[in-house]
């Protein structure tokens, strides 16, 4: 690499992704206050718990069926989707196919009738009635928990992106954001949040759908897409050679795919236990349709959600796959993006994570770039505001109500309310300052969600189809479930032996250094650095002492007389080499004056006196954001499994888990009679006769229908 | 809750639609005027600012239209 293309390279990666026109900003703020305005006007129509909580339950099918979706479609999920597209491949598109449109098949067809009927309010209130308080409290405080720690994650991750994009500075967009959402859920409740949610439906599609267009026009077609890709991710993906990245199943035979997972934990996994859980019990989503008008609409609406749920890869899995195939270099050259943990991430290469505002800097111009950010705020205030107005429900229903104060007037809970919403709201922003100074919570937020909701889907369908099935064990296999969930992410991020982070030296601020490049074929790279003055802080590098020693730790070692010589690979376990990863943030060449950085494994360093040296030894026993291989293979079967299939694996085992635990301690404890059980379990529901249905709203001939197109676009795309 | 006398949603997806359309293409005819404005726009010679805009416009008109709160026509809220 020239000192030339280290310049432009350091120029690329430090300017705004993203640069909006006046336009764009007056698109940005009628959105403001719409949504604002919505949530004014709907306040007259929220005088109750029911029409607060429950938005009256008079919604209809296509309201709830696009709310549903909208809480989900959150700029994270679009963001980060895209980014697993151009990551694996097509097989980011099975999240909304067999982890997506098949459980919302099942949550409206079998799901949806015991929770429509029973009238509950959440699910923690349907464990309530099923199993008693024991299991619906720890569903309760778990969820309220959760909720907010992840709409505060959302919130951090939203000003991050808005920094990094656009140079929005982070505590403007936390505030505006989160006291927008505030204001129209405190005044309207769950309409507003829904209401809001229509209209982000239309501003996301509006915001997305254009990328897809154009960029399938530029590059050809889709067969021409797919032949570039295949072409492409040779340059692109050059750890998984000959992978297929263009098919849903053809490649799951083994392990050896893109996404290292092979078809049992693709359809367990991420199919059943994992999107079965979230699509039928994450109250979030089922608080949208359960609050439908009649449980006809309930279901049409949430098949409606599966039809727009296989419609969303249009707008997440092709940009992922457009950006292996349109996104180059100045050269013509495939643009390589990065994982964020790679050395040369944000230095050099921008990350998977940008591939979609890429795509938006290269085909949108002022006016459409206004609406396509419109969309990704859009996306965040929906998912914070679905979020929220979850939090209110379940604290006030399934948390104050029960444990704190019982048997007070409707306008008091209605108080209380609008209170936890707004309370809600600062505890997201607590949430996401407090990731500002801990940022590695968020390696343990993102994962909160699945101990909790696999175990919760096995005991809400168990309850719903068994009608042996006892208090205590809905009790016993939610709480034993949780922990072992817990126990196979703690286990496979163990390391007995301890785990040494690789190698790693960071050049100062400041500091001044000539690059010695290779000769012949490696003419281009990086071979030497030599520092010629600043500082460097090292991590797992030993330092000859000159007494024949070596340490790897030094406290501010100045380099004295003679220069140092740091090598390219150091000595890790048994007899393994590691590189040592380099990283320079912002350097100076010498002689020139505009700083350059660059991020390379397996460099060596030439230290001349003068440099400041720290070095620090670094050996962790729990990492929770690497993976052990050993321990991994014993979750997911297979050494050559990556983090996606250990999480899959872990759903799957801890489902198997808590219905055995159900069924046991079913067997040797009492169930409740059936009068307790009227309108919970199946054989003791009957269906209410809500009148003569035309054919073409019957929810069935509608699942079966979408359920036809689900198998053919898994077929066509095998 | 009282949805008898309740804006529809669809009202406020129309509106925002049809003001959202206007500017985009407004801002597409600019472009034409001034082709600096999208300089750097990959297949800008699509003009897509243009019939997005007017595609959004009309979208959002029909649904103004349709569910203009003060119209006497049947419930679709």
């Amino acid at each position: 690499m020239s000192s030339l293309v280290l310049l432009a390279a350091a120029e690329t990666a430090s300017s705004r992704l993203l640069v909006m026109r006046p336009v764009d900003y007056v698109i940005v703020a009628i959105y403001f206050a719409v949504v604002l305005a919505i949530g004014f006007y709907l306040k007259k129509f929220t005088n109750t718990g029911e029409d607060f909580f429950m938005a009256g339950r008079k919604m209809t099918a296509w309201i709830a069926g696009l709310s549903f979706i909208s809480a989900n479609l959150s700029s994270l999920e679009t963001m980060g989707w895209s980014a697993m597209a151009y990551q694996y491949g097509m097989l980011g598109a099975h999240a909304y196919l067999i982890s997506g449109a098949l459980p919302i098949l099942f949550l409206a067809v079998v799901m949806m009738p015991f929770y429509y009927i029973c009238k509950t309010h959440s699910v923690p209130g349907y464990l309530s009635l099923r199993y008693g308080q024991g299991a619906a409290s720890i569903a309760g405080v778990t969820f309220a928990i959760l909720t907010v720690a992840v709409s505060g994650a959302s919130m951090f991750a939203m000003a991050k992106i808005l920094n990094l994009l656009l140079g929005w500075n982070m505590d403007v967009s936390i505030w505006v954001a989160s006291l927008t959402v505030a204001i129209y859920v405190t005044l309207g409740g769950l309409v507003s949040a829904v209401f809001n949610e229509v209209l982000q439906f239309f501003l996301i599609w509006f915001g997305s759908l254009l990328i897809p267009i154009l960029g399938l026009i530029n590059a050809g077609g889709w067969t021409n897409m797919m032949a570039k890709i295949q072409e492409n991710v040779k340059v692109i993906h050059p750890t998984v050679p000959g992978a297929d990245f263009t098919s849903l199943w053809r490649n799951l035979g083994t392990f050896d795919n893109p996404m290292g997972i092979d078809w049992f934990g693709m359809v367990f996994g991420l199919g059943f236990a994992v999107g079965f859980a979230y699509w039928c019990t994450d109250f979030l989503q089922v608080q949208r349709v359960i609050v439908a008008k009649d449980l006809r609409a309930a279901q049409n609406g949430t098949i409606i959600g599966a039809v727009l749920k296989m419609c969303v890869p249009l707008i997440v899995t092709i940009p992922g796959l457009l950006g292996l195939a349109v996104l180059l270099n100045a050269d013509g050259s495939p643009m390589v993006l990065v994982a964020e943990n790679d050395v040369r991430a944000n230095i050099t290469h921008r990350t998977f994570n940008d591939v979609l505002p890429l795509l938006m800097g290269k085909y949108l111009s002022p006016g459409l770039l206004g609406l396509g950010i419109t969309a990704m705020i859009a996306g965040f205030m929906s998912g914070m505001a679905g979020n929220i107005s979850a939090f209110a429900t379940v604290w006030t229903y399934d948390v104050y109500r029960p444990l704190i104060r019982r048997g007070a007037s409707d306008h008091h809970y209605l108080t209380m309310g609008r209170w936890a919403s707004l309370l809600g709201v600062l505890i997201s922003i607590g949430t996401a300052y407090a990731l500002f100074l801990f940022s590695n919570i968020l390696e343990y937020l993102q994962v909160l969600i699945f101990f909790f909701i696999v175990p919760l889907f096995a005991v809400v369908l168990l309850g719903m189809l068994w009608k042996r099935c006892t208090p205590a064990a809905g009790f016993w296999a939610f709480l034993l479930g949780i922990l072992l969930s817990i126990s196979m992410w703690s286990y496979v991020h163990t390391f007995p032996d301890g785990y040494r982070p690789q190698p790693k030296i960071v050049l100062g601020p400041k500091t001044v250094v000539s690059i010695e490049k290779g000769t012949g074929a490696a003419a281009e790279k990086m071979s030497r650095v030599v520092v010629e003055s600043g500082s460097i802080e090292a991590t797992n590098v030993p330092f000859a002492l000159g007494d024949g020693r070596a340490s790897k730790t030094v406290e501010n070692l100045i380099i004295k007389d003679h220069e140092l010589s740091l090598p390219a690979l150091v000595k890790g376990k048994g007899d393994t080499l590691l590189a040592v990863r380099v990283i320079a943030p912002e350097v100076t060449l010498v002689g020139a004056k505009e700083p350059v950085k660059f991020g390379e494994d397996g460099l060596a360093l030439v230290l001349k006196p003068g440099v400041q040296v720290k070095g620090t030894e670094i050996c962790q026993h729990f990492n929770p954001s690497q993976f052990n291989p050993d321990h991994a293979k014993v979750i997911a079967r297979s050494e050559k499994a990556k983090p996606m299939a250990v999480n899959m694996y872990s759903g799957i085992w801890t489902f198997v888990f808590s219905v055995l635990v159900a069924v046991v301690v079913s067997l040797v404890t009492r169930p409740k009679p059936d009068k307790e059980l009227a309108n919970l379990v199946m054989g003791l529901t009957p269906r209410p006769d809500e009148g003569p249905c035309p054919w073409y709203q019957r929810p069935m001939l509608w699942a079966g229908l979408v359920f036809a197109v689900l198998v053919a676009i898994n077929i066509i795309f095998w | 809750m009282d949805t008898e006398h309740q804006v529809p949603i669809w009202f406020f997806v129309g509106g925002t639609l049809s003001v959202y359309g206007v500017i985009i293409f407004g801002a597409g005819l600019y472009a034409l005027v001034d082709p600096s404005q999208d300089a750097n726009i990959a297949m800008r010679y699509l003009h897509a600012d243009i019939w997005w805009g007017g595609f959004m416009a009309l979208v959002g008109a029909f649904y103004t239209h349709r569910f203009f709160p003060w119209r006497k026509t049947d419930k679709h809220d």
